[in-house]
């Protein structure tokens, strides 16, 4: 067991010193997030109950878009002097291979949100409860990261990719962007919690794809 | 000795092997028997399947039909236990641009698994005489020499199988010469698909001609180089393609 996990950590930490030499995705995706999270302010001339009703939508918007980047590139990447193949000629299996890349995607998505949080809760002036909003935004971006990661595997096969991740994962995507939403709205003091146990959602959406990126991960990345 | 005997103690035993990309059947129930220890130079032209055979032979694509065995081993129902006794080299170096050739060598040697990966990486770096390189990321490294590393790569974890398809492809002098210097000093079971057929009749010892998806002729190699392109040409029905790089001869 042992083994396994450091082959997954070989690769983690193989993508992660790439990345930290190249700063293309995390530069980029940073970047982006802030100047969202900017022209969504300066735009719309958000005031009072109109900030509580839209900010939690805006903050996801930012996150996913921005993570959006970060995806599209992490297979890409692999793709390049055919390293996805030396990947898959290695004794690591599918399940691993899958394991890797999240964590690789989850560790980018939270350098994004390490920068974007304080922007949000500062630019937008609300007083949200930290432990919970963080706990939420860490759920999201599990479910994200999940399903980015077996359907970036699926787009990197194609040529078309940077197009076709997005039309792929929103979709699929939906219960977890409506749940992350209402959550997040309900960490707003005095915003009493109504309809569906949006935490419960989330994280039933988390390990289904966890569990399904794990399993089929062997049959979407091979050819 | 039985055929099955025979398969289940050769290096790779492929039975009826057939794949297919939608309609498009590329291998049409190839079988192959190769013992340990013997060269086979895998020849056809251009789409005839050699490629395809060879990425179901390392694991990577899954036939439509018939069986692979490597050691004895169905290489899709152990396919972890296979990757560890093959290496291969391909047209592409599988090599990462932003690491160090010495980082390159040291992840691979991670994956395999092997108990000092540094050591290893640096045993694979005097190998391929890139020691001084070592520091160098493959970016900046001339293609001669990241063709040098990726054989490196491939003998990393000593493979008893090396699976290469047209190695010699963009090689530079230096690295054709210790290419050809591994193949001939190597033990291993080597299956080398190439265009070059005075190299394949140099370095192997039985040749097989794939054409049109189906084995038309699997021979001991003990022909000279011009009598192996009138037996190609005869059982292909065209001329073996010309080599153009620097190792490979016209």
């Amino acid at each position: 067991m042992r083994s396994y996990w450091r082959k997954v950590w070989a690769v983690v930490r193989k993508d992660l010193l790439i990345e930290l030499r190249s700063r293309e995705l995390l530069s980029s995706a940073v970047v982006f997030a802030l100047l969202v999270l900017l022209i969504f302010n300066f735009a719309l001339d958000l005031t009072g109950e109109i900030v509580r009703a839209v900010a939690s939508g805006i903050l996801w918007i930012t996150l996913l878009f921005a993570g959006m980047l970060t995806l599209s590139r992490g297979f890409a990447r692999e793709q390049e002097r055919g390293a996805l193949q030396g990947l898959l000629l290695a004794p690591l299996d599918r399940g691993g291979l899958f394991l890797a890349k999240l964590l690789v995607n989850l560790l980018l998505m939270g350098v994004v949100e390490l920068f974007a949080l304080p922007i949000f809760v500062a630019l937008y002036n609300l007083n949200m409860r930290p432990l919970p909003l963080l706990a939420i935004v860490g759920l999201g971006t599990v479910g994200f990261a999940a399903v980015g990661t077996l359907f970036g595997a699926i787009a990197a096969n194609t040529r078309a990719r940077e197009a076709l991740l997005p039309l792929l994962l929103f979709p699929v995507l939906v219960p977890v962007i409506i749940g992350a939403v209402q959550a997040t709205n309900e960490t707003v003091p005095g915003v009493v919690p109504a309809g569906p146990p949006w935490i419960g959602l989330l994280i039933a959406f988390d390990l289904l794809f966890l569990g399904l990126g794990y399993l089929l991960f062997e049959y979407v990345i091979e050819e | 000795m039985s055929a099955a005997t025979g398969a289940a103690e050769a290096a790779i035993a492929v039975t009826g092997v057939r794949v297919a990309f939608g309609p498009t059947v590329v291998l049409r129930g190839v079988d192959l028997v190769i013992p340990w220890g013997e060269r086979l130079a895998l020849l056809g032209p251009n789409g005839a399947g050699k490629s395809t055979l060879l990425r179901a032979l390392a694991t990577l694509s899954r036939p439509t039909g018939g069986s692979v065995q490597i050691a004895g081993r169905d290489a899709f129902a152990d396919p972890a236990a296979v990757r560890r006794l093959i290496g291969v080299v391909a047209h592409q170096t599988y090599l990462y641009d932003e690491l160090s050739a010495f980082e390159n060598l040291r992840f691979y040697a991670e994956l395999y698994d092997l108990p000092d990966p540094s050591t290893a990486a640096t045993a694979g770096l005097e190998l391929v005489g890139l020691i001084l390189r070592r520091n160098v990321r493959v970016g900046s490294l001339s293609r001669g020499q990241q063709q040098r590393l990726t054989l490196a790569r491939a003998l990393l974890h000593d493979p008893p199988i090396l699976l290469l398809d047209e190695p010699d492809t963009g090689l530079d002098l230096a690295a054709f010469g210790l290419l050809t210097t591994l193949l001939l000093e190597t033990q291993r079971t080597v299956v080398l698909t190439t265009h070059n057929l005075p190299q394949a009749a140099r370095l192997c010892g039985r040749y097989a001609i794939l054409s049109g998806g189906r084995l038309v002729r699997d021979a001991p190699l003990a022909i000279s180089a011009g009598e192996l392109e009138a037996t190609y040409r005869r059982e292909t029905g065209v001329a073996p393609a010309r080599q153009t790089e620097v190792g490979g001869s016209a």
